[in-house]
């Protein structure tokens, strides 16, 4: 049973450019199939290994800056930096893990934080490398979205099953050893730092990857856009939380609920508010729904303390819970 | 020889401030044992408490104290409340959900500001904003002296107040070890709610004393965030001390980084410290002062 949804899944997704054509929502799935890598990046470090990352988007703009790079100081395709994007982030992730890892927690969390900021500082004073706030533009390879599309897909496949083989693994479990105790699993032999080392450089690679995806879609990016807090980092957390801390198929989920929610204000509740303000002809409607629009970040807030409060293993992780909710009688079965 | 001693004076006075801002963090770390990542936030809503009392009403900045703090005090204590507190009880697989949920506050706390006051920076200016006086040829800003002072007063009866009445015993207690203290007749909820409200209260001073001479916006609470935790991490973790030690430092790491570095580099020379903190002293300053 448990087999065949993913796989439908998958049709649904290679089917999905055929059937739908304009390009607004192509690129709505383009973004959703970005966050599922990120998200599954998050997930490895935090919600497997437990060492919550709030800086996510410093690998992510890491790996959009190596591949924007690699246009303008060596004048090579971008496309390389979906290699190398991965592999610059992972440069990136291991001194500062080597230095980090001492920390726990909230502390870690913290020094993320802080990984997060120098690297946009640095992305932004250092204007002969990285142009600071001009930011970097690149031709895009190709004028459709279908072949972005086909990438993003198999990426997010890519990530998916390989979190999905790693977590299966010997690695997999020591993850979560540490995880659910580090005293306990430091005294049964498990090498933490080691592997708490080896859980970042996994997410950060796939955010790396992410990001050099991003360079090469999007074509522009600046410190603003690929090193901001609340659009990249807080954002991953979102989709990791609100799909399911340690699940395979949590990031999926968020990913989708989360670029969903981000339009849904952005639009004015699907343009909601602008029928609303048609209907009426009253102008105070206009200038409230141009409040709503800009206050999706308000959104993101409210919506991680809902989250938190009552899904607190998310969508995914608390699945059978929903179910009882919304269908008390049908679930005799438990499913565990 | 002027510019250093002006750099040093000019470190001391911020780091009076800073020491405000870390001793709320580390008394909210001590007792609950979580990062709070709405600090700044707290800290950025007392400073336009300040600001709207200063507009609106007309009321002197300083004055504005007796409002911003028992304002903060009541708003961290609903925080405690009703969000973090229920989070213990629930079951979940992240032991970190009471540090996201400081996250989500600190997003809802800043939107909401922008919602009200708009992202344009604010400042108040009063006469004695850009007064100074001079000790020899090294110039001393009033405003800041004057921060300085009520931040050494802050925190000297912060410090009478943990150790002398009952209450404060208890927070101390309770930070020490909760379950000691739940079974010596300790309401333990009862104290994080009001340990949420003091270190809310304290921050909101340090706004409120800072206003004068700074400016202000929404995402304001993000870098002191920030500064919070690298002062907290100087310092040792939970320990009150150990967070004016640590405010001093990051305060004049800052002032001689920006005359002998560059301004530019604010940032980074908090992190700079962190992690030479982490590699060389990781226990803070805690463990070279024992307190």
């Amino acid at each position: 049973m448990r087999k065949y949804p993913p796989i439908l899944l998958l049709v649904i997704l290679i089917l999905f450019p055929i059937v739908v054509r304009d390009h607004y929502h192509q690129h709505l799935m383009i973004l959703v199939l970005m966050w599922v890598v990120i998200g599954s990046g998050w997930n490895v470090i935090a919600g497997y290994t437990g060492q919550v990352s709030f800086g996510d988007a410093a690998f992510f703009g890491t790996g959009a800056y190596t591949a924007g790079l690699f246009v303008t100081k060596l004048g090579i395709s971008a496309w390389w930096g979906m290699l190398f994007g991965g592999i610059a982030a992972m440069a990136i992730a291991f001194p500062f893990g080597w230095i980090c890892f001492r920390l726990r927690g909230a502390y870690f969390a913290l020094a993320t934080l802080a990984l997060n900021e120098v690297m946009r500082h640095i992305a932004t004073v250092w204007e002969s490398l990285t142009d600071g706030m001009v930011g970097i533009l690149v031709m895009q390879t190709f004028v459709s979205k279908v072949p972005y599309y086909y990438i993003a897909l198999g990426l997010a496949v890519v990530s998916v099953i390989g979190v999905q083989i790693i977590m299966g693994s010997k690695w997999g479990y020591y993850f979560v050893s540490i995880r659910e105790d580090q005293d306990a699993a430091e005294s049964l032999g498990v090498n933490t730092h080691f592997y708490k080392m080896l859980s970042l450089n996994v997410a950060a690679f796939l955010t790396g990857m992410a990001g050099a995806l991003f360079m090469n879609y999007m074509g522009f990016i600046d410190p603003e856009v690929v090193f901001s807090l609340h659009d990249i980092s807080i954002m991953a957390i979102l989709v990791g939380i609100v799909g399911g801390v340690g699940t395979i198929y949590g990031p999926v989920v968020g990913a989708f609920v989360m670029v969903a929610v981000h339009e849904f204000f952005r639009t004015g509740f699907f343009g909601f508010f602008k029928g609303i303000a048609a209907l009426t002809g009253s102008d105070m409607i206009i200038v409230w729904a141009k409040y709503v629009m800009q206050a999706h970040v308000l959104g993101f807030g409210i919506l991680v303390v809902l989250v938190i409060l009552l899904l607190p293993n998310g969508i995914v992780g608390d699945w059978n819970l929903i179910v009882k909710k919304i269908f008390p009688v049908k679930t005799r079965r438990v499913t565990g | 020889m002027e510019v250093f001693l002006q750099t040093l004076v000019s470190g001391i006075l911020k780091g009076g401030l800073y020491g405000l801002i870390g001793m709320g963090m580390s008394l909210i770390m001590g007792v609950m044992g979580i990062i709070n990542l709405a600090h700044g936030a707290l800290m950025m809503v007392g400073m336009y408490v300040t600001f709207a009392c200063f507009t609106y009403a007309g009321i002197d900045p300083y004055l504005t104290i007796f409002i911003s703090m028992p304002a903060l005090f009541l708003l961290g204590m609903l925080i405690q409340k009703y969000t973090l507190n229920p989070l213990m009880e629930v079951d979940s697989i992240l032991p970190e959900n009471q540090v996201l949920m400081t996250v989500g506050i600190a997003m809802v706390l800043t939107e909401v500001a922008r919602f009200i006051f708009s992202s344009d920076y604010k400042s108040v200016r009063t006469s004695y904003s850009g007064a100074t006086f001079f000790i020899g040829d090294i110039s001393f800003s009033v405003a800041l002296v004057a921060a300085f002072f009520i931040a050494v007063a802050f925190t000297l009866s912060m410090f009478w107040f943990l150790l002398k009445t009952d209450l404060g015993r208890s927070i101390r207690a309770t930070a020490q070890d909760k379950d000691a203290a739940l079974l010596m007749g300790v309401n333990s909820k009862r104290i994080t709610i009001l340990t949420f409200g003091l270190g809310s209260a304290l921050v909101a001073a340090a706004g409120t004393i800072l206003m004068p001479v700074y400016y202000l916006f929404p995402d304001i609470g993000g870098p002191f965030t920030r500064k919070a935790f690298v002062i907290t991490i100087l310092g040792g973790l939970g320990s009150t001390v150990g967070a004016i030690f640590g405010g001093l430092t990051l305060g004049l790491a800052e002032a001689f980084g920006a005359t002998y570095i560059g301004m530019a580099y604010d940032d980074m020379i908090g992190l700079l410290i962190f992690i030479l903190v982490l590699l060389f002293i990781p226990g803070g300053f805690k463990r070279l002062l024992k307190v």
